[in-house]
């Protein structure tokens, strides 16, 4: 077993992190970059053993097998032999850069008062300079599709990269989905009516849901006239109807999502894409069909219900993977945006619980940019596409060994300093001054 | 009223039926009945075990004075022939509020309220002895009807308000006297309950342990108090003490609830009379070891509604299989000799009774049985043995007179007689007139088959092979029969009319045509012996698919126990947590539950030998902060709640518990919440499946109590700023004051004073100054970390934990001084104001310094996989995996003093083992079985098998219910459950 030696780390990290400042973003690349000697996890499901990866102006230009070639290294070149070379992590269905600090409600950004709000959008919200943003990049998550919560049409998301000045540089696709709560077949007891707190059969399911098609069918109505007055609910659904916006609907029981299926066709809505998908195992066979892939909810959690198998949610993603669903993973619930930086370990736990490693990372990388509509950049390692890539020290997936050494957004090498690891080398030092003296 | 019931409460003692009587009269000359009255012929229920056959009884003044198989009849009686009928005695309920209004709800703002409303009463408001239902009770006749239907001649009732209720009244439902008349007793007993009264807003206490302190600081309170130690007057107290030799029943509303109050009775020696649940059979051992009768609310769940699957797939197996079993509890109450007496309370007495009443029977409760937990327990209970719920001379004239087998469906009630008064509730001389019939009437032959309740029979008359339309009534023993014409083309009826006195073979009477002509008719009744036949083979007794209890009756429940096993782990990895490292290729020798020996090439000399050839043998992990397998988390209602006690609200039945076995979790430190700076006495437990919660207590561990500091116990993040303190300056002033305040009463209890008082608060916090009691602090910035540990020194004792510690990174120098150990969660952060310096190095940094650290939870989803989180400090910080691993084995074990049983892989230590099939820091790592004491409480092999069963079960269960349902039986919605996760650190559920 290999024992870390910390001062090491320490002394690494004290030469190169810190003479920058926090939070600055990297500049565009401007010299090229050849990795060699890494093992690659291409995020398709290949590994390359002995790699040589070359990347300028943000752009692979090689992903190949070091031996089998005899190219010339480029630019900067980096030795990483005995280390894993991974794309950048892909964080769907987010709230980073939303919510500073949850209980505090002046930092809270990500739920506007209404029901149908298609055009709310997350992006012009996102702070691109959070700390719990920052916090993503030592652990390789370094994309996110950043979402609105609450009501019934939540608004719309979009995509960005974790290193920028703002959220207008932040943008990897801007306003890329349109964010639904299904309705619920359960609804809570009005107390104050004498009724039973608990969640019961919701009566109103059949109209909430004609809300919803009565929304998209107004909308339509609307945009097929004259538009003569204004009307920005309806405006922001045009994307939905022409294709540009994916409908995401955040669902997790059988029958909502059987119903959610139906939407999609009466709607004849091109791209949707189910999110939560608790009970999707049941209508597994329908989502297939259907081409509907799901983000599934965070593997760390616990059964809905006692009967359930202990590890159902660390296994979901593999029982719907095995069914031939298309399958990521996203991190929303409790505490969700600090946590949002475990998500190489909700895919390890995948892989522990019987997916294979290669696979698992698929579901936090090319999956996932396959869902978000973003493979044809990132997601993986890739001849052409961008050269969004971390180094790690060992298995990325599992927490010993997920240590970064370099991070590159878009060929840009991105700062692995954050608010945490500042105060981690103050305080080491306070210590370690008073042994010296 | 209330005035003049008082008045009766007042001059009920000289009061009764057969005294003399002193009221003046003014409407018309004094009478009195000396009569007796006479019973014959009937089938006599003495009492459960005594019949007599053609039997008399007389009755008088309200009291039965003779019974008998003949007894003399005086000259001056009214005789009644009960031939073919049978009488028993009327039956009692304990538990009911009739004739109690509804307590109303007190009303004010959003602001919570922490003192007393009243003044001259105790300092909580939900303690209520002085509360009498007598006066606040007046007959209510409707009510009383319903009881009467069912058969019941005597309730006790008592106002349902608040935790100590005051005293209930034996009321006897008699008809048409005075309310004087009716009060068999006006102190019949005392009500307790751990619900508050809605008629106070007070906060304390908001959870059931705050509920259970309560209770036994009043019961301190009444002795201290009844020796005359008070300065002032508490009427509450005074009540108390006044109350204290009366029956103590205890309403609870679930089993755990049941043995919580058992236990509260065994400290002060008192036997309460439990109000159970209905689920007893869950532990019914348990039930038979508290001693108590129970009063057992006579009610079963109904079936759930699950001809949808999907709404199906949201009822637990727990739900499904409790309605499945719970109709055999009373019979498995009485095979069990565990007195019970039944309750109406919740149900419809009228309706659902008697109904209940006959499942139960189906179920296997004997008719004896059931009797005696209607009459004669009922009346022992109460101390009305031989007065009340039997038929003997001197006893109160308390009967039923039914058609036959009272626990028969189709029995009719006839009478209810309540202290000698009839309440008639069915004609009793009313005829019998079910049967088929031949009846020829204007050249037709008609067939009518009566069927149905003696006073309701219908009709269904057929025509050949055609139905025709009638309509049967039947009153004072006169029958209407309409008819309506065979020609369906037309609207005729045929009217018939006959008087049947008596049973008969030919009801005869006469017919008005449709042309309004009158002829007689007569019915001839055909044979019976088909109809009996029939009857017989309803009569067979059904069997009823009633599953197995499993401990806990629930889904991966033991349907027994597992034992203690010797066991040999022959070549695994031994992660030693101790000085000695990993070994690999290593025998651990486990023996009577202990670590036996550790070495290679072991010999198994009889143990089970278990092949652990590239998995890996670790201590159990043992997390310090934990908030699952309990009923509660929080008492709010104080700024200190040293008094409460979690190991009062300990619910095994969590599948948190299982679900931390599957994670490798052994033992757990079941901490109070944050909600106040001085929390509760933690309950460190063995996480051992299916046990009782005694028996998951770890015995050997010492004490603790949780404190906490910060935003929770300002309460900065919900509206509320009523209660000190609201800011770190309050919070350290509360902890200065109730230390000065314990050595004061320390002080005092030393210097032997005779008025010293005892109180549970001050005698923990005293516990604590002598290093009696370990404190665990809940804490996040440095500032108050430093506070608290000068506050700590300043009272000469010494924080032992500081638990969450999130910043223990900037003040570690200052921890180590203290001498305090750390439990911090591995990287949470974000969540709130003070944790935004929060940094996942912190435990390595800390470990660096010296500290003793943990890693812990506060949540049960990450507690099951403890072993990722103490693994990411390897990732933060550096930390080596020994250390890392440490952090969640011999480290936590240290900070709770049980190092030397548990937390390593050493010899002599109690056998908390688990096997895991990779590296435990590994992100791939599974715990394929873990043991607690040599007992296997977890194994995946186990685990899969139970999936099937689980799938198997809840699948005949479903069938069942649907079957249920096409038999028309009553079902239910199916209501979602919701995951309950108990922080001590999420907002929302900080209270």
């Amino acid at each position: 077993m290999k024992v870390f030696n910390r001062y090491i780390l320490l002394i690494a990290l004290l030469i190169t992190g810190m003479s920058f400042a926090q939070q600055t973003p990297a500049s565009k690349q401007e010299e090229a970059v050849t990795i060699v000697g890494a093992t690659a996890h291409l995020g398709n499901g290949e590994v390359i053993e002995n790699s040589l990866i070359i990347f300028e102006d943000g752009v692979l230009l090689e992903v190949l097998e070091a031996n089998s070639t005899r190219m010339q290294y480029r630019g900067k070149v980096i030795e990483a032999k005995g280390k894993h070379v991974y794309p950048g992590i892909i964080a769907p269905n987010s709230t980073l850069g939303l919510v500073e600090i949850d209980a505090v409600k002046p930092t809270d950004d990500e739920d506007e008062i209404g029901e149908m709000l298609p055009n709310v959008r997350s992006l012009i919200a996102y702070n691109a300079e959070s700390k719990v943003v920052e916090s993503m990049r030592p652990n390789g998550v370094l994309i996110g599709q950043i979402v609105p919560r609450g009501g019934r049409i939540s608004g719309t998301s979009s995509i960005v990269q974790f290193d920028a000045w703002n959220w207008e540089d932040a943008v990897v696709k801007q306003d890329d989905g349109l964010h639904i709560n299904w309705p619920s077949s359960f609804k809570r007891g009005r107390w104050w009516r004498d009724e039973d707190p608990g969640l019961q059969k919701n009566k109103d399911y059949d109209t909430d849901i004609q809300e919803l098609s009565d929304f998209f069918s107004t909308s339509r109505a609307w945009l097929a006239g004259d538009r003569k007055y204004t009307n920005l609910p309806y405006l922001a659904m045009e994307p939905v109807f022409n294709g540009k916006k994916t409908v995401y609907i955040h669902v997790d029981g059988q029958k909502e999502i059987l119903d959610a299926i139906q939407f999609k066709k009466e709607q004849k809505l091109d791209k949707m894409v189910i999110v939560g998908g608790y009970d999707a195992i049941g209508v597994a066979d329908q989502l297939k069909e259907n081409n509907i892939p799901v983000l599934v909810n965070r593997p760390h959690s616990t059964p809905n219900q006692d009967f359930e198998d202990y590890d159902y949610p660390y296994k979901l993603a593999k029982l719907l993977a095995d069914k031939g669903v298309m399958v990521a993973l996203e991190s929303s619930g409790q505490m969700e945006r600090m946590n949002t930086r475990n998500l190489p370990f909700y895919a390890g736990t995948v892989a522990a619980y019987g997916m294979d490693k290669e696979k698992a990372l698929q579901l936090i990388t090319l999956n996932s940019a396959k869902i978000l509509g973003i493979d044809d950049k990132y997601g993986s390692l890739e001849k052409g596409k961008s050269a969004t890539l971390f180094i790690s020290d060992g298995d990325a997936l599992d927490m010993r060994t997920n240590r970064l050494s370099h991070a590159f957004i878009d060929g840009r090498e991105v700062s692995l300093e954050t608010h945490q690891t500042e105060l981690w080398h103050r305080y080491s030092n306070k210590y370690k001054n008073q042994e010296d003296k | 009223m209330k005035l003049k019931l008082l008045f009766l409460g007042v001059i009920l003692c000289a009061f009764s039926v057969n005294a003399q009587d002193y009221f003046p009269k003014n409407d018309g000359v004094k009478t009195q009945n000396t009569n007796y009255t006479v019973f014959k012929n009937a089938r006599i229920h003495v009492d459960p075990q005594t019949i007599i056959e053609n039997g008399m009884f007389s009755i008088k003044n309200g009291k039965i004075t003779a019974v008998g198989k003949s007894i003399q009849v005086p000259a001056n009686s009214v005789v009644v022939d009960l031939k073919g009928k049978e009488v028993y005695p009327s039956f009692i309920d304990l538990y009911s509020d009739f004739g109690i209004p509804k307590p109303k709800r007190a009303e004010g703002d959003n602001q919570p309220q922490y003192d007393a409303g009243r003044e001259g009463y105790y300092w909580n408001d939900h303690i209520r002895p002085e509360t009498d239902a007598v006066s606040n009770f007046s007959f209510n006749s409707k009510e009383a009807e319903k009881f009467q239907k069912a058969g019941f001649g005597v309730v006790n009732t008592h106002v349902p308000d608040g935790i100590i209720r005051g005293t209930g009244m034996l009321v006897a439902l008699t008809p048409d006297v005075s309310e004087g008349d009716r009060i068999l007793n006006d102190r019949s007993a005392q009500y307790l309950s751990f619900d508050k009264s809605v008629k106070s807003r007070q906060s304390y206490p908001t959870s059931i342990m705050g509920a259970m302190a309560l209770i036994r600081q009043v019961y301190f309170d009444a002795q201290w108090y009844a020796n005359g130690n008070a300065d002032n007057t508490d009427l509450a107290l005074e009540a108390l003490n006044k109350n204290k030799d009366l029956v103590q029943i205890f309403a609870t509303d679930n089993l755990l609830n049941e043995f919580r109050a058992d236990k509260i009775g065994d400290e002060f020696g008192i036997q309460y009379v439990i109000i159970g649940s209905g689920k007893e059979y869950e532990r019914l051992d348990k039930v038979k070891a508290s001693n108590a009768t129970y009063i057992i609310p006579l009610k079963f769940p109904d079936a759930y509604d699950v001809e949808n699957p999907f709404m199906a797939n949201h009822v637990s197996l727990e739900e499904m299989k409790d309605w499945n079993q719970a109709p055999a509890n009373l019979k498995m109450l009485a095979e069990k000799k565990i007195p019970f007496t039944l309750t109406t309370h919740s149900i419809d007495a009228e309706k659902d009774f008697k109904t209940n009443l006959l499942k139960a029977i189906d179920y296997g409760l004997s008719k004896e049985d059931a009797l005696a937990a209607l009459t004669t327990v009922p009346a022992k209970t109460i101390g009305q043995a031989g007065k009340l719920g039997t038929i003997k001379e001197g006893a109160w004239a308390n009967f039923i007179i039914t058609s036959g087998d009272y626990f028969d469906k189709e029995t009719t009630l006839y009478e209810n007689w309540v202290q000698g008064k009839k309440k008639l509730l069915q004609n009793m001389n009313i005829t019998d007139i079910s049967g088929k019939y031949d009846l020829s009437l204007s050249g037709n032959d008609y067939e009518v088959k009566i069927s149905g309740e003696m006073t309701k029979p219908k009709a269904e008359v057929t025509l050949g092979e055609t139905k025709i339309g009638s309509k049967l009534s039947f009153e004072d023993n006169w029958m209407n029969l309409l008819l309506s014409s065979p020609d369906t083309t037309k609207t005729d009826y045929l009217r018939l009319v006959a008087n049947v006195p008596a049973k008969t073979d030919r009801i005869t009477g006469k017919a008005i045509l449709s042309n309004g002509n009158e002829v007689s008719f007569t019915a001839v009744k055909k044979s019976e012996d088909s109809e009996k036949d029939k009857k017989d083979e309803d009569k067979e007794p059904k069997t009823h698919d009633v599953m197995p209890v499993t401990f806990p009756n629930k889904a991966y429940g033991f349907s027994e126990l597992p034992k203690q096993q010797n066991v040999l782990f022959k070549n695994a990895t031994v992660w030693t947590s101790e000085d000695a490292g990993i070994l690999e290729n290593t025998d651990v020798l486990v023996k009577n539950g202990e670590i036996s020996k550790i070495g290679q090439n072991l010999n198994a000399g009889g143990a089970k030998v278990i092949d652990a050839t590239g998995k890996h043998l670790t201590a159990g992990i043992i997390d310090e902060h934990s908030h699952i397998a309990a009923s509660a988390i929080n008492e709010a209602g104080h700024n200190s709640s040293a008094e409460v006690q979690m190991e009062d609200v300990i619910d095994p039945t969590d599948i948190a518990i299982y679900r931390d076995l599957a994670g490798g979790v052994t033992s757990i430190q079941l901490l109070h919440g944050s909600a106040n700076p001085i929390g509760g006495q933690s309950a460190i437990l063995k996480l051992k499946w299916g046990e009782t919660p005694e028996n998951m207590i770890f015995e050997q561990a010492p004490p603790f109590i949780k404190f906490a500091l910060g935003e929770n116990v300002k309460q900065s993040n919900w509206n509320s700023n009523v209660r000190f303190p609201q800011t770190r300056m309050g919070v350290e002033q509360v902890f200065v004051d109730y230390f000065s305040r314990a050595k004061a009463y320390e002080a005092k209890k030393k210097s032997g004073a005779a008025d010293f008082r005892k109180d549970l608060e001050m005698e923990t916090l005293v516990q604590i100054l002598n290093g009696e009691r370990f404190v665990t602090s809940h804490s996040y910035i440095q500032s108050e970390i430093n506070m608290l540990m000068k506050v700590a020194e300043a009272f000469d004792f010494n924080i032992n934990t500081f638990t969450h510690i999130l910043e223990g990174y900037k003040v570690a120098d200052k921890m180590k001084e203290h001498g305090v150990g750390a439990s911090t969660f591995s990287d949470w952060w974000a969540y709130k104001y003070e944790v935004n310096d929060a940094i996942p190095y912190n435990a390595s940094i800390m470990n660096e310094v010296g500290l003793t650290v943990a890693i812990n939870s506060d949540d049960a989803e990450m507690s099951r996989r403890l072993n990722q989180e103490a693994a990411k400090s390897v990732k933060y910080g550096g930390m080596s995996e020994e250390d890392a691993w440490k952090m969640v084995t011999i480290n936590p074990a240290k900070l709770l003093h049980v190092d030397k049983l548990v937390g390593s892989i050493k010899e002599g230590k109690q056998a908390d083992l688990v096997l895991w099939n990779e590296n435990p820091l590994s992100i791939y790592a599974i715990p394929q079985k873990t043991m607690v004491e040599g007992v296997f409480y977890f194994d995946i092999e186990r685990d899969q098998k139970l999936r099937e069963t689980i799938k198997k079960e809840r699948n005949e269960l479903i069938s069942q219910m649907l079957k249920a349902k096409n038999n028309g039986l009553k079902t239910q919605p199916v209501k979602k459950k919701e995951k309950q996760r108990v922080h001590c650190d999420l907002l929302e559920e900080v209270q």
